[in-house]
């Protein structure tokens, strides 16, 4: 029964930033409907991988399937229209348009309307709602990375990508963002990638996981199975192998 | 002085200062855009007075005019392609000396093209017609000036802040990266950018010079030099600053040199500059200078 399409299909990716290899030929795979999650440490090059499926950085060599289209080194702009879309490390809201024009450049590609949209973000985002008409750069941080969950949900993408969404945010706003992905993927059937480095998390609301290591991918496995390997415990999870 | 020279010199500051503002939008612009100092941004503004030449030796000016907009526009859309463009990840000091360049290319290429020795302006006899109002009488271009800088100013602000392409710019303006994640085609918004900075030039051209009445391949130096002050003045990246500054340069320049100091009144502007940049480096309007990660 559990025959899924693979979204999204990388295969021996590599990235270099001048001569200086990031990603060292990792291969991928994110079913249709399912979160996915990739784990690792600073410099592992997570944001490296997500930005090169963006396209805003180019591959060095190998292969990056969307659907099973072949869309490597395609524009950015391509890659949003197809349905695939990244909130960035460090939420990167535009600090000087309003929570509402922050929406609406979200959707930027589309020429529909935008109400519906907007009343669903506001709907999961309840305090963008209250905040539509204030600059984005005025609000806190739990906020703007709502902000730029919202903001990425208005293109109606079929892969959401984020870059640590939990990254700075208090323990109460990371669960009220983690909710919100496990609502959006339960409900609506979206596609998430998810890097994160709060592995705990992260594997707990994941499908599958990756871990990745100094630009390879040195272990996989459905979420459950890496919340409870030795190593991933050890070096992700802050608990001793011994114990 | 009486009154009603007085006035007559308020006039023609505040005529100067429209020409200047329309010039110092375009270095605002580009400026927010891309951090850039377009320094062939006066040279360009140059060009257009002559096409302007060239289009009214054939057309009449109802032609003339739009005809000269566009091809001014274009030529300010390739340079960026052309010089700019491919240095957008080289350091910012590379695309300065592209910019520079690019200037001293079209000076030359205008003195090679139409020889250094001034050229008549054409006249538009309905700008030349002369109007009265009370004791005060000018040309109709100085009256048309100050109204039409305005008029273009609010239909500018309008654009930026109340339409897509304005959003896509203001975007654009802050991160470039991220502003391409939301499907922005970032070469496009920099070429509108372009496109506006030189449309506002060659109306600026075309009021300016039907004043000063000749064109020189140097004619943009000086006025694009001002107008880079006007534009600092006003805080770069602030175009309702650029505008003031554009009329206050061309307020000052004016009143002296009915005072009799017109020897001063070019050093003026760059006094000017230096004590904003040493009291008030971000101008009258600016936000504060964040440095572009
Ligand atoms: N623009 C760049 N230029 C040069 N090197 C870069 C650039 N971006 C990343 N790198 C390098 O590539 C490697 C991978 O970086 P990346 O940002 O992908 O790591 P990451 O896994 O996302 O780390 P973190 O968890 O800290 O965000 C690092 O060694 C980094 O220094
Ligand atoms: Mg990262």
């Amino acid at each position: 029964m559990m025959t899924k399409n693979n979204l999204l299909t990388i295969e021996n990716l590599s990235v270099s930033y001048g001569g200086i290899k990031a990603v060292k030929g990792i291969s991928l795979t994110v079913p249709e409907g399912e979160i996915v999650t990739l784990i690792g440490a600073n410099g592992a090059g997570k944001s490296t991988i997500l930005r090169t499926i963006a396209g805003l950085v180019k591959p060095e060599s190998g292969k990056i399937s969307y659907r099973g289209e072949d869309i490597t080194g395609i524009s950015t702009t391509s890659i949003v229209e197809k349905g695939i879309t990244l909130v960035p490390e460090g939420r990167r809201v535009f600090p000087d348009l309003t929570v509402l024009e922050n929406l609406k450049i979200g959707a930027y590609l589309r020429k529909d309307n935008l109400q519906d949209d907007i009343n669903r973000v506001y709907k999961l985002f309840p305090r963008l709602q209250e905040r539509s008409w204030q600059l984005a750069g005025t609000l806190s941080g739990g906020e703007q990375q709502m902000l730029a969950v919202g903001r990425a949900l208005m293109s109606r993408p079929k892969l959401i990508m984020m870059d640590e969404p939990s990254l700075g945010l208090a323990p109460i706003i990371v669960n009220d963002i983690m909710n919100i992905i496990t609502t959006v993927n339960k409900e609506e059937g979206m596609t998430i990638l998810l890097v994160e480095q709060n592995a705990n998390l992260a594997l707990r609301i994941a499908h599958r996981g990756y871990v990745c290591e100094t630009g390879r991918i040195t272990m996989e496995g459905t979420g459950m199975e890496l919340l409870n390997d030795e190593n991933v415990k050890a070096a992700y999870l802050g608990k001793s192998k011994n114990k | 002085m009486t009154l009603s020279t007085l006035f007559q010199h308020i006039l023609t500051g505040i005529s100067l200062g429209g020409a200047y503002a329309l010039i110092a939008i375009g270095y605002t612009m580009v400026y927010g855009i891309l951090r850039l100092i377009n320094f062939a941004h006066g040279d360009i503004f140059m060009m257009a007075g002559y096409f302007m030449i060239f289009a009214m030796v054939s057309l009449p000016w109802q032609i003339a005019i739009p005809l000269v907009c566009i091809i001014t526009v274009i030529l300010g859309v390739v340079i960026e392609r052309v010089a700019y463009k491919p240095l957008r990840s080289a350091p910012r000091m590379s695309i300065m000396i592209s910019a520079i360049a690019i200037s001293y290319l079209l000076q030359n290429l205008a003195t090679y093209l139409f020889t250094a020795l001034p050229r008549a302006f054409p006249e538009i006899p309905f700008l030349k017609k002369i109007f009265q109002i009370g004791n005060v009488s000018s040309s109709l271009v100085t009256f048309i000036t100050p109204i039409l800088t305005i008029i273009l100013v609010v239909g500018l602000m309008f654009l930026i802040n109340h339409t897509k392409i304005g959003m896509a710019m203001r975007a654009v303006s802050k991160d470039f990266e991220t502003a391409q994640l939301m499907g922005i085609r970032i070469n496009n918004v920099i070429s509108a950018t372009f496109a506006i900075g030189s449309f506002l030039a060659a109306v600026g051209a075309i009021l300016y010079f039907t004043d000063r009445m000749s064109v020189t391949p140097f004619s943009g130096m000086l006025p694009g030099l001002k107008c880079f002050v006007a534009a600092v003045l006003g805080g770069i990246g602030s175009i309702p600053g650029a505008m003031v500054g554009g009329f206050v340069i061309g307020l000052c320049e004016t009143i002296l040199v009915a005072m009799g100091y017109s020897t001063f009144s070019d050093a003026f502007t760059f006094t000017l500059l230096i004590i904003i940049l040493l009291f008030r480096p971000t101008g009258l309007f600016g936000e504060k200078i964040i440095d572009k990660v």
